[in-house]
């Protein structure tokens, strides 16, 4: 009986301790996942990204917390030049979240959510001088979004950047806010049925959307 | 139950023994400046913080023990740091390394102007070259809105800081072309052979240029092909005065492409229209093909070809200054190609190599007739030799292997070979049949090692070497080249270049019964830049010293070497300012060149002031594209002062050229305008996109002199004009995306 409940209490104990490790790896995710979608600073942005990368670093068979560091160097981009555009501030900013992006591709090949990050990379590149770099970096971005779509026609997060690339394109240079709103429409249902495959895997987007959504009058 | 007990108490000692341990500190580099942004993190552990604007951290930490803190940050060195958590700890300084980082470090920029469509801030892009109004999308004409560059409009070339053109020297992937441009007709400037579409980067240096190239006294331009196309594309141009079609094709593994164009000019339409100075009994036609292939041939080497033909003829009648009521004919056909190779792959980490050939053929068949006012032939008594035929064929071979070795952080050394072999055969004949046939080879080997030093991110110099060995003169020459670069705020840097170029004798002078040498120039360039992504301002002061410089003498009515006693000097400074920022969508650069030149050589009889130099220059470019009209306007003023002219005659008695006559021309105006229409730009279903072009050189027709032509005894003169004051270009080029992709999204709606 002793011996029993030894072991039992040796096999609850290790249980524990690893259930523990991967609690603690999710936990330490989860509040950062949600930070994603609420950090609405640019230098906000990097400091999470950092923290991303420290919990990939320290795991290192983790596809997630690459990623993330990864979106949220962009993001930090794309905000930046939402402002001001300046290639010499943005340009590392989108070799560093191209850095961090390959390690995640690494770890998970053929996936649809580091299509759209590749998507987001070329975009910012554009976006810093939009003029001399859109022939190189415009069908960039469409490949990548192109194959995100392929991966996982159901990515409720590819027919939002869809629009919004449709939302801000000049009505003259094929931009249109009608097929845009179609986009975020079907954005939006595909939302609906969307279900990540865990809690701390992407599901960002749905505020954005929101916004974007907003901006036609009902 | 004991057990239990037990094993409660360790989850509980754990808990008790996790005490959380304070870390915090402030991170710096080295000259003590607050690093924002730094991550600092515990290795193999969740537990880390990024520094704040003044650089300072904090966090909490519930690891043990011996441990590493990494310290990162952009720009900077990684740092490691073995603490012990075991113990508490007193604030953490860092001071990290600055690292050595292209984007950042300090270039060696005197004399040169880079356009390309590299990620780093450069001067122009491709897209610049052809949107520049004066241009007429030909390399050679945007570069001449640059500092340095003369508006010469009477001869080819490019016309650099007090030097003639062939004191000018073009490369393409590192291999010397020896027929850049269309074969030279009397006063009247040829365009390039090249589109500026096949080359992704352009180096136009004014002075000051690296160990790796040689023979231009005065300027290197050198070009750099595009790699592989981002997709296969078709394309379509049509114009009055001609059309071209090509295709791009890339492989669907994207690991090689080719590509095949054809096209052909006719400019009779615009000549008929536009009312020519000259009687253009030829019109000006040209047949033009390329092709190309690219292939990858590992991750990081790339073997390209790119081999073109080009066929054009052209004749011109022209009233004679010599023998009033007889025309002077002038009658050109011309064959030349064009072939060149190239590899570039990295041997192991450190170790690249560049290596590249072409092979050329240039063939031109001449014939220089007397014509009466019916256009019948005349051979007049003395002029005898204005009826004469001229057939040359010339066959080139350029090679070239640059090994390039990295060394510590950005510093590198750089060393190679280069072979130039010419093999001109020139038939000269004159009215009566004497034939003048002349073959002249060459054989120039050389060989050249440079080192790029960077002492710091913000101190570099480029210290190299060059030797070469000529078989037409037997004689070797030795080359230093040294540039510094030193970085005096973020966007500001100074540099100086000082060198020794040499130049071989020209073959038109050749052959020569002289033993001549080469001619000589030292550079001496210090510069002032500051660059952002969106404005450039630089201002460049030279001194160029030439010696050895070619003279002529006179035998049969042919000019040849003689000697190697000119010599001359030329001054100046430059400015250069483009601002992309305060206006938007608009785009603009002036510049200014300044330049004090005197030489003797040729046929000068002491040192002048050269006939193809001005003594200020000016450009104004301004783009602007207008979103709402899909529509770009391109204008351009460009301004010269005059330049002098001479009539230089030889003086049979005191056996020496004498100037008889000089003077200075009018100052040199134009205004050109060009609109650039693109209906489908950024149109995401577009499956073609479309550029209408339209563009007017000298919209107001003001007079242009480039100088002066005399007849034999100097009694008339007579102005050097271009054949059209303004020209009108209107066409429209049109590309086909192969591919689909577009598509996709519109079915998925």
């Amino acid at each position: 009986m002793k011996k029993i409940v030894l072991l039992l209490a040796g096999v609850l104990y290790l249980g524990a301790a690893s259930f523990a490790q991967d609690d603690k790896y999710t936990a330490a995710m989860a509040g950062k996942v949600v930070a994603v979608d609420t950090s609405k600073r640019a230098d906000d942005l990097i400091a999470l990204s950092a923290s991303f990368e420290r919990i990939a670093d320290a795991e290192k068979t983790k596809w997630l917390p690459y990623y993330y560091a990864a979106l949220t160097q962009v993001n930090a981009a794309l905000m930046m030049s939402m402002e001001k555009p300046d290639a010499a501030k943005t340009d590392p900013i989108a070799d560093r979240a191209e850095a961090l992006l390959s390690k995640a591709e690494a770890l998970s090949k053929d996936n649809s959510e580091i299509y759209l990050v590749k998507k987001m990379i070329a975009t910012t590149r554009m976006m810093a001088d939009p003029m001399t770099r859109y022939m190189q970096y415009g069908p960039k971005a469409e490949e990548a979004l192109q194959t995100a779509m392929k991966l996982n026609p159901e990515n409720p997060r590819v027919y939002m950047l869809q629009g919004q690339d449709k939302f801000y394109t000049p009505e003259q240079f094929g931009g249109s806010k009608e097929e845009a709103k179609k986009l975020f429409e079907l954005s939006n249902k595909k939302f609906e049925t969307f279900k990540p495959a865990s809690a701390i895997d992407p599901n960002w987007g749905r505020s954005t959307l929101k916004f974007f959504m907003s901006q036609y009058p009902a | 139950m004991r057990y239990f007990f037990i094993l409660l108490l360790h989850f509980i000692g754990i808990t008790v023994l996790k005490g959380q341990n304070i870390l915090s500190g402030q991170v710096k580099d080295n000259k003590g400046g607050a690093i924002a942004g730094a991550s600092i993190s515990i290795k193999d552990s969740y537990d880390g913080a990024t520094s704040d604007s003044t650089g300072k951290f904090k966090f909490t930490t519930t690891d043990k023990g011996r441990k590493f803190l990494i310290i990162t940050a952009i720009g900077y060195k990684g740092f490691e740091r073995e603490i012990n958590l075991d113990s508490t700890l007193s604030p953490l300084t860092f001071s990290l390394k600055e690292e050595f980082d292209e984007m950042k470090a300090v270039v060696i920029t005197a004399g040169s102007f880079e356009a390309s469509d590299r990620k780093r801030a450069t001067v122009l892009t491709t897209l610049d070259i052809v949107t520049t109004a004066s241009a007429n999308a030909d390399v050679i004409g945007a570069i001449k809105t640059l500092p340095g560059a003369q508006q010469v409009g009477e001869t080819e070339g490019l016309f650099v800081r007090g030097g003639t053109a062939s004191e000018t020297k073009t490369f393409i992937d590192g291999t010397l072309v020896n027929n850049f441009f269309y074969s030279s007709v009397p006063n009247v400037a040829q365009r390039g052979r090249f589109s500026p579409m096949i080359f992704k980067g352009t180096v136009f240096s004014a002075g000051g240029y690296s160990a790796l190239y040689g023979q231009a006294l005065s300027s290197a331009l050198i070009l750099e092909s595009i790699d592989l196309p981002d997709r296969s594309s078709g394309n379509l141009s049509i114009s009055p005065i001609g059309g071209a079609i090509g295709i791009q094709k890339l492989a669907k593994d994207k690991n090689s492409s080719w590509g095949a164009n054809y096209g052909y000019t006719n400019v009779g339409l615009a000549f008929k229209v536009l009312n020519t100075k000259q009687d253009f009994f030829r019109t000006p036609q040209f047949h033009t093909g390329d092709a190309n292939f690219r292939v990858k041939t590992s991750k990081s080497g790339m073997l390209k070809y790119y081999g073109s033909f080009s066929q054009n003829t052209v004749g011109i009648r022209d009233p004679s200054i010599d023998t009033v009521g007889f025309k002077e004919v002038f009658d050109l056909e011309n064959f030349s190609m064009y072939h060149n190779v190239s590899w570039k792959e990295s041997l192991g980490a450190r170790w690249k190599i560049n290596t590249g050939a072409s092979f050329a053929t240039n063939k031109d068949n001449i014939a220089g007739d007397l014509q009466t006012a019916t256009n019948e032939k005349g051979v007049v008594p003395h002029f005898e030799y204005k009826n004469f035929g001229l057939k040359t064929f010339g066959k080139y071979v350029n090679a070239k292997v640059v090994i390039d070795r990295r060394l510590r952080g950005l510093s590198a050394l750089r060393f190679g070979v280069e072979y130039n072999y010419s093999n001109d055969k020139a038939d000269y004949t004159l009215y009566d049949g004497t034939r003048f046939p002349n073959h002249i080879t060459e054989h120039l080997k050389s060989a050249f090692a440079e080192g790029d030093i960077y002492l710091t991110n913000n101190v570099a110099a480029k210290i190299g070497t060059r030797v070469e060995h000529s078989s037409i003169l037997n004689k070797a020459n030795i080359a230093p080249r040294v540039s510094l670069a030193y970085k005096l705020g973020k966007v500001s840097q100074a540099s100086l270049a000082y060198g020794i170029f040499y130049q071989t004798p020209e073959r038109r002078y050749l052959p020569s019964a002289a033993d001549l040498t080469y001619a000589k120039a030292t550079h001496y360039i210090a510069q002032y830049q500051q660059v952002t992504s969106l404005t450039t301002l630089r201002g460049e002061v030279f001194y160029k010293k030439y010696e050895n410089l070619l003279k002529t003498g006179l035998s049969n009515n042919l000019e040849s070497a003689i000697n190697n006693n000119g010599a001359g000097y030329a001054q100046g400074f430059e400015l250069f300012w483009r601002d992309k920022k305060t206006v938007k969508s608009l785009d603009y650069w002036i510049s200014y060149s300044y330049l004090d030149t005197k030489r003797d050589f040729l046929n000068y009889p002491y040192q002048i002031e050269p006939s193809f130099a001005a003594k200020h220059t000016a450009n104004l470019v301004v783009k602007k594209f207008v979103s709402s009209l899909k529509t770009q306007f391109n204008a351009n003023y460009q301004y010269a002062t005059g330049r002098p002219y001479y009539n230089i005659r030889y003086d049979n008695a005191g056996n020496k050229f004498n100037i008889y006559d000089k003077g200075r021309t009018i100052d040199y105006n134009s205004l050109s305008f060009s609109v650039n229409y693109l209906p489908s730009v950024f149109a995401k279903n577009a499956k073609q996109f479309t550029v209408f072009v339209f563009s007017i050189t000298n919209v107001l027709g003001q007079n242009q002199v480039y100088g002066y032509n005399y007849s034999y005894n100097g009694a008339r003169k007579e102005a050097i004009v271009p054949s059209t004051k303004t020209f009108i270009y209107l066409g429209v080029f049109i590309s086909f995306g192969v591919d689909r992709s577009q598509d996709v999204i519109n079915s998925n709606l």
